[in-house]
């Protein structure tokens, strides 16, 4: 195996600054609106009479925000980073890569101003009206065209798993975001999706849950398989499993979309697919937890000095658990309880606070130093409280989610003797205002982190170059 | 062919592949080239010392996972 020349490849790393820089700037906007959000389900005045401010409104930006602008920039980040190194050769296509920085920002900010104006397709995770959509398009097939050719002038004979995972969650990604957007624009700013009734929801949801499964999933571990051997200082636990769990993963995740539309409109047969394909899905999602947390056997100790490490390995444990609660909530029986309750909620931000945002902070950490000459980050005990400050607002967020969600699902299909609805609507919104406000005191904490974040993370990059040493593990 | 057995043949065919997949990355014949590629991550590193003490020897030595 080489080991000799690789000083002398030039990488791009601009661009991978760039985008790392905007991953923790865009990580504190998108869980700040979150936190905004999560107040005024408490106290409705914080609208403060003003249509932009709406929760309705918000409330998309928050999920754009955080999916497109923080996840998807740490995925730029990451994958522009890991393909090439892992490739040994420079990004191809020189400009385009600059272009997809500029591009996918332009698209960001043209999010945070078209939304809380209220222009919107209404089609979740996906309201951007189709003037933005196309400009996404175009970044995106931009984004593949850098990151493949990336692949094919590469220098080494084998293509790592970690690319593997990157470059399918970028032609479907693709796929998916083309095939949703299909509209017939009857203004500058409105549109309408050429799929109509059960046919539209059906496309919608394939994109939705597909935007789960390879946007925050297949992408996620791509980042997995590269930062968590690399901070481990291990090769991964098993490269054989890393195979089959590709393509096992990518081959089943594609028909789980119809678990959102059980007892819908949609065909009895098509929810019975979606249900069946949900569960099954638990087996490689489980794999690759396994293999990202074994990947540290034999090596355990190094969690008690590495809070890096740290974020890396417990978000593989959110993963875990939401990877279970996904399936079990896609059964038909126990999506009739937790379907439109704040259960769903939860179950979300254990994915994305747990899984997607603790992986990208752990590869944000390991990354910046890199990136900017340093030995490590200017405070590893910031790190430290910022895993800390982040866990507990997550496990306080998702447990009064799973309780005022459950409490909800009860009340909600609770029936008196003569059949008449025991509980009002109000009555079990009354009822979770607590779970609201620990929910509330959870972001906060998720955001505190962030801005631990920030500031760790300039006082690393306008350190003197390598003036940060590599610490002493104890 | 009604739709009905197309839809079970597809079916066979692509559990067929699946056991043709884990066959091919299970067989013994590729485990060493498997472990190079696990490695190949620390093949490029000044980025190895990131974070950590500077390797030494023994820490260095980056084993491969014989029992997988």
């Amino acid at each position: 195996m080489t080991t000799s020349n690789t000083s002398a490849v030039d990488y791009n790393f601009d661009v991978v600054r760039q985008f790392t820089v905007m991953t923790v700037i865009w990580g504190i906007v998108g869980t700040l609106v979150g936190v905004l959000i999560a107040g005024q389900l408490i106290w409705p005045a914080l609208n403060f009479d003003t249509p932009w401010l709406t929760y309705s409104r918000l409330r998309p930006l928050h999920t754009n925000a955080v999916i497109f602008a923080f996840g998807t920039s740490a995925l730029f980040a990451t994958s522009y980073y890991v393909v090439q190194r892992t490739c040994q050769t420079r990004l191809f296509g020189g400009k385009l890569a600059a272009f997809t920085f500029w591009g996918w920002q332009a698209v960001i900010v043209a999010a945070v101003i078209t939304l809380p104006l209220g222009y919107t397709s209404s089609k979740e995770y996906a309201e951007l009206e189709w003037p933005i959509d196309i400009l996404i398009a175009v970044v995106w097939i931009s984004y593949a065209i850098v990151f493949f050719g990336t692949l094919i002038k590469r220098k080494t004979s084998h293509i790592y798993v970690a690319n593997w995972f990157f470059g399918g969650f970028i032609i479907t990604v693709m796929v998916l975001h083309i095939g949703n957007s299909m509209v017939i624009p009857i203004s500058a700013m409105k549109s309408y999706s050429i799929y109509s009734g059960a046919i539209d929801a059906m496309m919608q949801w394939w994109y939705g849950h597909n935007a789960v499964g390879f946007l925050l999933t297949a992408g996620f571990l791509g980042m997995m398989y590269y930062f968590v051997p690399k901070q481990a200082e291990r090769p991964v636990y098993s490269y054989r499993l890393s195979i089959v769990h590709f393509w096992a993963l990518v081959s089943l995740y594609i028909w789980a979309g119809p678990h959102h539309l059980h007892y819908t409109a949609l065909p009895d047969w098509a929810q019975s697919v979606g249900m069946v394909m949900s569960i099954v899905l638990f087996l490689p999602s489980w794999g690759g937890m396994i293999n990202g947390i074994m990947t540290l056997s034999g090596a355990w100790h190094k969690l008690r000095t590495d809070p890096i490490l740290r974020f890396l390995i417990v978000s593989l444990s959110f993963y875990g658990m939401s990877t279970f609660e996904g399936p079990m909530m896609a059964i038909k029986s126990v999506n009739a309880l937790s379907h439109y309750t704040d259960w769903t909620i939860g179950h979300v931000h254990s994915g994305a606070l747990g899984w997607v945002a603790m992986i990208s902070i752990g590869a944000m950490y390991h990354l910046i130093p890199v990136l900017f000459n340093q030995g490590r980050m200017f405070s590893i005990r910031l790190i430290n409280v910022h895993f800390w400050l982040h866990t507990s607002g997550v496990v306080l967020y998702i447990v009064a989610m799973w309780i005022s969600g459950v409490m909800q699902g009860l009340m909600w299909r609770a029936v008196n003797s003569d059949g008449t609805l025991t509980y009002s609507f109000v009555e079990s919104l009354t009822a979770s205002y607590p779970f609201y406000f620990m929910r509330f005191v959870g972001g906060i904490l998720v955001v505190s982190g962030f801005l631990l974040m920030a500031y760790n993370m300039f006082k690393t990059i306008y350190a003197k170059d390598g003036s940060l040493k590599p610490i002493e593990a104890e | 062919m009604d739709y009905g057995t197309l839809r079970g043949l597809v079916a066979l065919l692509i559990l067929a592949l699946f056991i043709i997949i884990v066959v091919w990355s299970y067989s013994k014949k590729r485990k060493d080239s498997f472990d190079d590629v696990a490695n190949s991550i620390f093949d490029d590193d000044e980025v190895n010392t990131v974070n950590k003490k500077r390797p030494t020897d023994k820490d260095n030595k980056q084993e491969t996972n014989n029992n997988v």
